[in-house]
């Protein structure tokens, strides 16, 4: 085997944190990693949030973000050390040798300059080609990475064009100076399901033709099982485990990995439907404050006491409007919605303080859900001294119980939202609804910020105060693993209309709707060869057309 | 958390400052408008600032001068934050019309410039001490209602703010447990900069002849008075000078502090 391309040896990378009690103090963030990678090659890296991939990936170009810092060990590019090379040396290295493609592309583009202009930039800069040169080379990539008007549309503005155009966009930018490596940060994890399978087939084509090695980061197992040769497993800053694909995937050594592999295990019947539903909401029909077009048609659904509706579709399908409605946030303009055997009124300041105790409502997220200068015990104590006047000692003691009910106890009365971590931030969340004793939860993509072993706990914990509580839930996602695990009924929404409801069973087995078909099968699966399968199932359909 | 060198200086300044205006009765060395010495004598054991245009002890001057700058411009600071951010959270909260009406009506207030604006006003009424702190204090609440709609605008859209109308929260927990805490980072900053341009504000205006008026003592009628002895190198127009400079700086450098420490305070907004 020829040496490899890229080889980190024993890197350690450190920051110092500023704590306000005390004096500054270095933390590890990254402890002794090694790995290596051949051209051609993808090694993925995966891990939770805090696991250090990121900091990692960038230190392949010898990078440290905000405040890091790379203390020891080596970063051999082509047998030559990174971190001994100058800031110079470095310039010419970065974006030449080595390019990187952002989470999201939609905050890294620059929006007031054409497409065209970025993608060729660092190519032109490092005199890599030519103006001409540069530009054909990019027409050329995004030919290949399935961009449509290749020609043009280099010519448009990022915010013309959608968000997993922008993001291949984001790919050829990357690929556009033939770099050596290039390094990918979780670059379909912000996109829908059915525009990260294109998204992934055009970043998995592209790296198999232009024979460039790559580095995958990302918190999704089964998005890299599908692209990379290898995986390295981390946590904390340490290696748990690294070896190729099939191996990680199918023969898993390390606990932690197995627990990976094996996440949302959690099994829920569903429970039969009912005669008497908590809510109703019949032919409802909204739209937004001076707009011409509604974003909800004629949508009509039910909820069972102590059920789970789950309501599914991508970004703009109008599931989050749903919601608004139903809380009176945006009143609709047609339709009726009936709680608890009364109707409701569908602007917020109609609607009785009992009403909307029994209606409560969880964040996507939790950080921005709370309010920073108020402790746990004054966010979870304010609606019990609101909807039930307790005060001091009463309150108190019902705070401490809802904290023992999350399975976090009182030792957390007195913290404040920022010394939580995300997932403890939504079991506060929960408790702050379960305080009001609602009869329905709206669950608001509450488990799409977290990582997937913390998101298991979160839906676990509902899944036990469903149980005990006999609350019902409207839980809005538009991922369909959660919605397995949790929902008794389930509605699929496009384009602001129902296009398939009913039961779980019911709507998850054929024959499927086009739509629905294409959503279910763009869910990845923890198996090798996944996309190449579905791709070549919808090739096979479309050609039977 | 250990208070830098920064904030120990400008808190010991603003403290010497403010002491010496509450106590100046028993600290000044001769009474206010008492004639003591010759016209403007040089510094000596028995004036140390030496004396003003017509033989006050400088020193005298300065501390009782001090006291009534520093406390038109507390005031009026207090009347312009209290206006100001209340009709500003208002505002944020209210949205439409009641916003659009109160905006409107604080920019065309501001499109008059405010000096002049204070003169008019006060050459119509009678100059005395609430009425220059209320024409101020009034006068710079446009500025703090300004700022504090911008920051209250971004807060109120927030989901913790959307969770509390959703539980049903009245206006006034709205305004002034969910959106004030979190505003008050900026505020602070403001207010140390807002008490400076007080304390300017005032200065100028008895500059002029329409703030404090005589024999009362302030700094900026120290300088009006003492201005001539400038063409003769008398450095006593300067001292007020030195006074609202260093007063400028220990304010800030204490608002610097408290700015950080509330910034830091569990990680709320900037």
């Amino acid at each position: 085997m020829s040496a490899p391309l890229l080889h980190v040896k024993d890197l350690q990378i450190g920051a110092t944190i500023y704590p306000t009690d005390g004096p500054p103090k270095q933390i590890e963030i990254v402890k002794s990693v090694s790995f290596t990678l051949q051209k051609g090659k993808v090694l993925g890296l995966i891990g939770e949030s805090g696991a250090g991939k990121s900091t990692i990936g960038l230190s392949a170009m010898a990078y440290g973000r905000g405040g890091v810092e790379i203390t020891g060990g080596q970063v051999l590019l082509d047998g030559q050390d990174l971190l001994q090379k100058s800031p110079r040396g470095l310039r010419s290295v970065r974006g030449a040798q080595v390019t990187y493609v952002a989470q999201s592309a939609a905050a890294s583009f620059n929006p007031a300059r054409k497409i065209m202009d970025q993608v060729t930039e660092a190519a032109i800069l490092q005199g890599k080609f030519t103006p001409a040169e540069a530009r054909a080379r990019a027409v050329r990539l995004f030919e290949k990475l399935g961009l449509p008007d290749p020609q043009n549309i280099g010519n448009r503005y990022p915010h013309q064009v959608s968000g997993g155009q922008l993001q291949r966009c984001m790919t050829a930018l990357a690929l556009c100076p033939e770099p050596d490596l290039v390094i990918f940060d979780e670059p379909t994890t912000a996109l829908d399901v059915t525009t990260q399978i294109d998204v992934l087939v055009a970043i998995k084509a592209a790296i198999a033709d232009t024979g460039v090695a790559a580095l995958y980061i990302t918190h999704d197992l089964a998005v890299v099982a599908q692209v990379s040769d290898d995986i390295m497993v981390l946590r904390m800053g340490e290696m748990v485990e690294y070896g190729p694909t099939d191996q990680i995937i199918n023969n898993p050594q390390q606990d932690y990995t197995r627990a990976l592999v094996s996440v949302r295990s959690i099994a829920h019947d569903e429970k039969p439907p009912s005669d008497d539903p908590i809510l109703r909401m019949e032919n409802i029909t909204a739209r937004y404050k001076g707009t011409q077009f509604d974003v909800l048609h004629d949508v009509s659904v039910d909820i069972a006491p102590g059920q789970t509706l789950a309501v599914v579709g991508e970004s703009g399908s109008g599931k989050s409007t749903l919601a608004r409605v139903l809380t009176g946030l945006l009143p609709a303009r047609g339709g009726q919605i009936t709680f608890d055997g009364e109707t409701l009124s569908p602007d917020l300041a109609g609607r009785s303080r009992e009403n909307l105790r029994e209606l409560q409502m969880i964040y996507q997220m939790a950080d921005v859900a709370m309010n920073p200068r108020q402790t746990v015990e004054t966010i979870i104590g304010r609606p019990l001294e609101f909807y039930f006047g307790l005060r001091g000692r009463a309150k108190r003691d019902r705070v401490v119980e809802l904290l023992d009910q999350i399975e976090m106890g009182s030792g957390f009365l007195d913290r404040y939202p920022a010394e939580l971590s995300g997932g403890q931030k939504q079991r506060v969340c929960i408790a702050r609804a379960l305080a009001a004793k609602p009869k329905l939860i709206i669950c608001d993509e509450v488990t799409s910020a977290l990582d997937p072993l913390v998101a298991d706990g979160i839906l676990k914990l509902l899944l036990d105060l469903q149980a005990r509580e006999n609350v019902a839930y409207m839980f809005i996602t538009h991922d369909l693993a959660t919605v397995r695990a949790i929902a008794d009924s389930i509605a699929v929404m496009y384009q602001g209309r129902l296009i398939r409801y009913g039961g779980k069973t019911q709507v998850l087995s054929p024959p499927f709707d086009d739509y629905t078909d294409l959503l279910l099968s763009s869910v990845p699966e923890m198996r090798l060869g996944w996309l190449e399968d579905v791709i070549a199932n919808r090739r096979m359909e479309s050609a039977g057309n | 958390m250990r208070m830098p060198l920064s904030a120990r200086i400008g808190l010991f300044f603003t403290a010497v400052y403010f002491g010496a205006a509450i106590f100046a009765p028993w600290i000044a060395p001769y009474g206010m408008a008492e004639i003591v010495g010759d016209v403007w004598e040089p510094i000596s054991a028995d004036h140390l600032l030496g004396t003003d245009s017509i033989g006050r002890d400088l020193l005298t001057r300065m501390i009782y001068g001090g006291r009534t700058t520093i406390f038109i411009a507390t005031m009026a600071t207090i009347i312009s934050f209290v206006t100001g951010s209340v009709l500003g959270f208002l505002a944020a909260t209210l949205g439409g019309w009641a916003d659009q009406a109160l905006s409107r009506f604080v920019d065309l207030i501001m499109s008059i410039p405010t000096l002049i604006f204070a003169l008019v006003l006060l050459s119509v009424m009678p100059v005395d001490v609430p009425v220059l702190i209320l024409v101020m204090g009034l006068l710079d609440a446009t500025r703090v209602y300004r700022l504090s709609r911008a920051v209250a605008v971004d807060i109120n859209v927030m989901d913790y703010v959307e969770a509390a109308r959703l539980r049903g929260e009245g206006r006034a927990w709205v305004i002034f447990r969910e959106i004030l805490p979190n505003a008050l980072s900026p505020l602070v900053a403001e207010m140390g900069l807002r008490f400076i341009f007080m304390v300017l504000f005032v200065s100028t205006l008895s500059f002029l002849g329409l703030g404090v008026q005589p024999p009362e003592a302030d700094w900026g009628g120290i300088v009006k008075e003492n201005k001539d002895g400038i063409i003769y190198g008398i450095p006593a127009a300067l001292v007020p000078a030195f006074a609202i400079a260093t007063l400028a700086i220990s304010v800030n450098l204490v608002a610097d502090w408290v700015l950080n420490r509330t910034t830091s305070l569990k990680g709320g907004r900037g």
